[in-house]
């Protein structure tokens, strides 16, 4: 019952909060980002970092570094904490902290298919897939051909197979296919994902409807703004709108007949909440689109900490966590570029 | 004191039937619920610190000892249910049984069953939210040590929720006087 899951919540959760909330408190603050932001080279940042959390994770790395190393590092501290807080985890909150990682899979599914159409070596791929969304056959979906076959073959044991269902065609796999089909597969997942928080109830679906929603409309923006100008019809795009969120129904029926990004602007300004992030853009700009969702999103994210007792604080952290590998790629490329006026560009802060 | 005193309506009525229970049924009843109901208030409210303590204990160290105090002030919670108990128990004396239906029995039946009821539940519901709060407070302490002593003031106001109970169970257990014999 919402408002009393004080009462039983740390019979099976109290402890996995707690560490997940420790590890929250290792973040990089904004103190620790205009630090690395000033380093010259990699070995400056690699110092920095060691001093962090960090730590164990890259003082052992041999000096010549390169930024793939720091972020893979970096990225392995986090499948670590959250290999550790799967094995703790009892049911619901274990299928919880699955459902994290679908997205990941689902990107690593589209690598590997993308990469063997370009004729690239399954090994060379395998090594840039993410680890979180590894799973057991997932180095034989090079074989496959379509996607009835990429069904068939690989998918059909993982936990994406039901995501399937709508984009099972017998086409060959194409890159326009397979954006599509990428689109699809998240659209299910998140679709999925909010069924499920909404029947676990309380606070935990309150809050991750919230950021559900957020990531729904966010990716509604993103694929209108990418297919303006590409063979995607209207219906085709209106089919990879998720089925929930604030922009539901009415903003995808606008959406979805946006020729470029003004028209694009003028929607999104109907909505109070997302009013802010385009009011910041200067007209016909979008690059700094990204940066503001990424903020909007960090902020929601945080705000999510300030209630105790419920699931979403795991999600949340898992993505703060990301935005923070995101920056230190970010601020690693740029110095070892040597481009570092262009590195305030697109850090965010998370603190 | 005769037996024509007690006139609760017909002789098959519920209110006779309540009538004819045994003051010292009450009693051991209410003795019961003040231990037993206090106890549960505190375990509930250590388990709920302790599973937040243990977490947060990983990240800083530091707040293991301060943060004691929560579980001690659950704890207290059924110290408390303890003490009434015992008193309530020396409350029990033995009437003759021409007496153990007499209106004083049965009052000193009912005040003990109260005040069990009082110091049970008063406690169950202290020991709670002494427990939610110790929670919370332990997370807040691991981010900002700042907040700790802050906290522990709600707690303060949290646990006189029990005292208060155990006040007032003890005044209603001073009711508790037999009938000597006539």
């Amino acid at each position: 019952m919402y408002g009393f899951e004080a009462m039983t919540f740390n019979i099976h959760g109290g402890y996995l909060e707690a560490i997940v909330r420790g590890h929250r408190s290792g973040l990089l603050t904004a103190a620790d980002y205009n630090n690395l932001c000033q380093c010259e080279t990699l070995d400056d940042i690699k110092m920095h970092l060691t001093a962090t959390e960090y730590g164990p994770y890259l003082q052992n790395e041999p000096s010549p570094l390169h930024t793939t190393t720091i972020v893979e590092k970096c990225t392995l501290k986090l499948v670590d904490e959250y290999k550790h807080m799967l094995c703790q985890a009892t049911e619901p909150l274990s299928t919880f902290l699955e459902y994290i990682t679908y997205g990941h899979m689902i990107d690593n599914v589209v690598l590997i298919v993308t990469g063997t159409l370009h004729e690239r070596d399954v090994q060379e791929l395998l090594e840039k897939c993410h680890p979180l969304g590894m799973f057991d056959s997932i180095a034989t979906l090079a074989v496959a051909q379509n996607m009835r076959e990429l069904y068939r073959l690989v998918l059909v044991d993982t936990p994406l197979a039901p995501y399937f269902s709508e984009c099972i065609t017998s086409e060959d796999l194409d890159d326009m296919n397979i954006e599509i089909m990428r689109n699809t597969l998240y659209k299910a997942y998140l679709e999925d994902f909010y069924q499920f928080c909404q029947k676990l109830g309380g606070a935990t679906a309150e809050i991750m409807s919230d950021l559900l929603a957020f990531e729904a409309d966010r990716r509604a923006v993103n694929i209108t703004i990418n297919s303006i100008g590409t063979e995607l019809t209207r219906d085709d795009r209106r089919k990879l709108y998720s089925s929930f969120g604030l922009l539901y129904p009415y903003g995808h029926e606008e959406l979805a007949i946006c020729e470029d990004i003004d028209q694009v602007r003028a929607v999104m300004e109907k909505y109070p909440p997302y009013q802010p992030i385009f009011s910041k853009l200067s007209y016909g700009e979008s690059q700094m689109l990204d940066k503001a969702f990424y903020e909007e999103e960090v902020k929601r994210l945080c705000l999510s900490f300030e209630q105790q007792f419920h699931y979403a604080v795991f999600f949340a952290y898992m993505r703060l966590k990301e935005q923070e590998i995101r920056n230190l790629m970010w601020i690693s490329e740029c110095v070892a570029q040597n481009q570092k006026s262009r590195v305030h560009d697109s850090v965010v802060f998370i603190f | 004191m005769s037996e024509t005193a007690i006139l609760v309506g017909a002789s098959s009525s519920w209110a006779r039937a309540l009538v004819k229970i045994s003051p010292y049924t009450f009693s051991a009843i209410g003795i019961a619920i003040s231990i037993g109901v206090s106890v549960l208030g505190a375990a509930w409210g250590i388990y709920i610190t302790g599973s937040s303590l243990i977490g947060a204990a990983i990240k800083a160290p530091r707040i293991t000892s301060k943060n004691l105090i929560s579980v001690i002030f659950c704890e207290a919670v059924a110290i408390y249910g303890v003490i009434v108990a015992i008193i309530l128990q020396t409350k029990l004396e033995s009437v003759p049984s021409s007496q153990t239906y007499a209106p004083e029995s049965l009052r000193a039946g009912y005040a003990i069953f109260a005040s069990g009821i009082i110091v049970g539940f008063a406690n169950l519901v202290c020991g709670l939210c002494v427990g939610i709060i110790g929670s919370s407070c332990a997370l807040s302490d691991a981010q900002n040590s700042s907040l700790f002593v802050k906290i522990l003031v709600i707690e303060i106001f949290g646990s006189a929720l029990g005292l208060f109970g155990v006040i007032v169970g003890i005044i209603m257990s001073a009711q508790a006087t037999w009938p000597t014999n006539v």
